[in-house]
């Protein structure tokens, strides 16, 4: 078995197959919550938690479970750790945790983390397969707040209001005020802002891609340049 | 007496003199919402006409398309006056400015240009802007002759753009909810459409009072294109069919509850609807039986929105949700190829 690097599996989970971008998994949570920074952060972290969690223990059970029974087991052990991360958050973010309401418990369906379990953990080494759960958690993440900054902004005019549901006490005055009396735009919060905002960062990235491989292509097609700055 | 040799060839009419009558068929029934409404509606038509154009220009410029040739097709200006005639007429100029955006870039360059939208670019704006500002969408003046106050145009203009009513005037003299609205609240109250007619003074004889007059010179530019043949009969004669009987068969069932058919047909966006709206040739089905499908569609729609829906008009809304339908109902319509069977 080929053996995947560290680096790639970084730029697998945070770019080049980014859950959310890319894969496009996971998108009733990624929708449904992304209208605030805090409230995409809150799931987004949540996510991160578990598949960084069911990834590993995923990886050091998969010499034991047979191919017959393993998709079972895998969702048993992705049920028990949101079981477990929903009542964290119940006991220590509480009031976060009833915004997030139904959304969190409904991580178990979220297909990125059977797929990962599925594609990746079952075929990698413990160190791995933990690497690829947090790094995959952390695209899905970021491309959930920078959304939610994105329709925050647009629907509220603030960035992470209600930040102490997330941070505590201290964290109450870290709103962000953009724009002053601002009118308010309700499409952005509403579900359809969702639909546009995701289409318009799937857009954004695949702009980049084609910048950054077009670049490349003229570097491969000039080596005397290379050569000379060399 | 001309003759010309054979071929006898007729060249399709290019895109910018469709649009061009068009906008011309629409000129009446502007005129007749100018003289209802007051210059706020000639104020939208021209911001929102000046905002297309901009936005047009820059979108295909972004994209790197020909801008010129696409500029001046007159598409976005259709869009722009579709748009402008939805909104009511002392709509402050973000509104416009927002929605003929939106309406634009995103439900119509996004998607490739003329000719690729899914969607009623002009209606895609207009329901952005109603679920997005409420309050401002239905806030509507009353015709002219109920509130008494006729605002010129450079008011007009200082009313949307500056948010500031002459001397001695307070929204509150010159706005009045729309028949429909009226209707839609009054029979929520229990009142019967009988006592609802008699006691507001926004209703005329056949529908909303200066409404009538708006619906009745979109029909007849309408029909002006139907005899162009800028348009076929079949969309408007559906939906105003669907919309008629509709509201025939339930105002026979109980007429306390429901309105007669006419005032439907003569009430808020029904003509502009049936005539300019649904029928854009790129959003709409396009073999004959698919649009008459697709018209009745819209007509029953709207009926059932204004009915039991929580917006006053939708026709905005049916279109949309027809134009979702129209490439299953182009499918299931293909007319049958000449010597081939089913």
């Amino acid at each position: 078995m080929n053996v995947t690097p560290y680096s790639k599996i970084a730029h697998d989970g945070l770019w080049a197959n980014n859950p959310a971008l890319v894969q496009i998994l996971g998108l009733c949570p990624l929708l449904a919550i992304s209208n605030s920074v805090v409230n995409a952060m809150g799931l987004g972290f949540a996510t991160l938690l578990t598949l960084t969690l069911s990834n590993t223990i995923v990886s050091l059970i998969r010499n034991l479970v047979t191919p017959e029974i393993r998709l079972p087991v895998f969702v048993l052990v992705i049920a028990c750790v949101v079981t477990a991360i929903e009542l964290a958050m119940n006991a220590y973010l509480h009031e976060l945790h009833n915004i997030l309401g139904i959304f969190i418990p409904l991580i178990v369906t979220n297909c990125i983390i059977i797929a990962r379990a599925e594609a990746f953990a079952s075929k990698n080494t413990v160190g791995r397969a933990c690497a690829d759960g947090f790094m995959m958690g952390l695209g899905s993440t970021l491309a959930l707040v920078l959304l939610g900054a994105l329709r925050e902004s647009l629907g509220h005019g603030t960035l992470l209001a209600n930040a102490h549901l997330m941070f505590g006490e201290a964290a109450k005055n870290w709103t962000i005020t953009l724009v002053e009396h601002y009118h308010g735009f309700l499409l952005a919060i509403l579900p359809p802002g969702a639909f546009i905002g995701l289409g318009l960062l799937i857009a954004a990235k695949n702009v980049i891609d084609a910048r950054i491989e077009r670049r490349s292509a003229q570097t491969v097609a000039l080596p005397h340049e290379a050569g000379a700055a060399a | 007496m001309q003759t010309s040799s054979s071929p006898h060839l007729h060249s399709a009419a290019p895109v910018s003199s469709v649009m061009l009558r068009v906008i011309y068929a629409l000129i009446p029934g502007v005129i007749a919402y100018i003289g209802v409404f007051g210059w706020g509606v000639a104020v939208n038509v021209v911001f929102a006409s000046i905002v297309a154009l901009a936005s047009e220009a820059v979108t295909l410029a972004v994209r790197g398309r020909p801008i010129k040739p696409f500029l001046f097709d007159g598409s976005a200006l259709v869009t722009a006056f579709l748009l402008a005639l939805s909104l009511p007429p002392f709509a402050p100029w973000w509104i416009t400015l927002i929605g003929t955006a939106f309406a634009i870039v995103v439900a119509k360059q996004l998607y490739g240009g003329l000719g690729f939208n899914p969607f009623n670019p002009a209606m895609a704006g207009y329901v952005v802007l109603l679920i997005s500002f409420p309050r401002e969408m239905t806030q509507w003046l009353a015709p002219e002759t109920v509130s008494g106050h006729a605002l010129s145009f450079v008011e007009a203009a200082r009313v949307i753009f500056n948010g500031a009513l002459p001397p001695g005037l307070t929204l509150d003299a010159v706005s009045a909810a729309t028949p429909l609205d009226t209707l839609k609240t009054r029979l929520h109250l229990g009142e019967t459409v009988e006592t609802a007619r008699r006691a507001s003074p926004v209703f005329g004889s056949l529908g909303g009072l200066g409404w009538e007059w708006i619906n009745g010179l979109f029909l007849l530019g309408g029909l002006w294109m139907i005899y162009k043949k800028i348009i076929t009969w079949h969309i408007p004669l559906a939906l105003l069919g669907g919309l008629f009987v509709m509201s025939l068969v339930f105002h026979l069932y109980n007429s306390g509850a429901y309105v007669a058919p006419v005032f439907h047909l003569f009430s808020g966006a029904a003509m502009l609807g049936a005539f300019f709206i649904a029928t854009d040739p790129v959003s709409a089905c396009t073999t004959p039986r698919g649009k008459l499908y697709y018209g009745a569609g819209v007509g029953i729609l709207t009926y059932i929105i204004r009915t039991w829906g929580g917006y006053p008009d939708g026709i905005a809304f049916s279109v949309l949700l027809m134009n979702m339908a129209v490439p299953l109902i182009d499918h299931y319509t293909q007319p049958r190829v000449f010597g081939h069977k089913d």
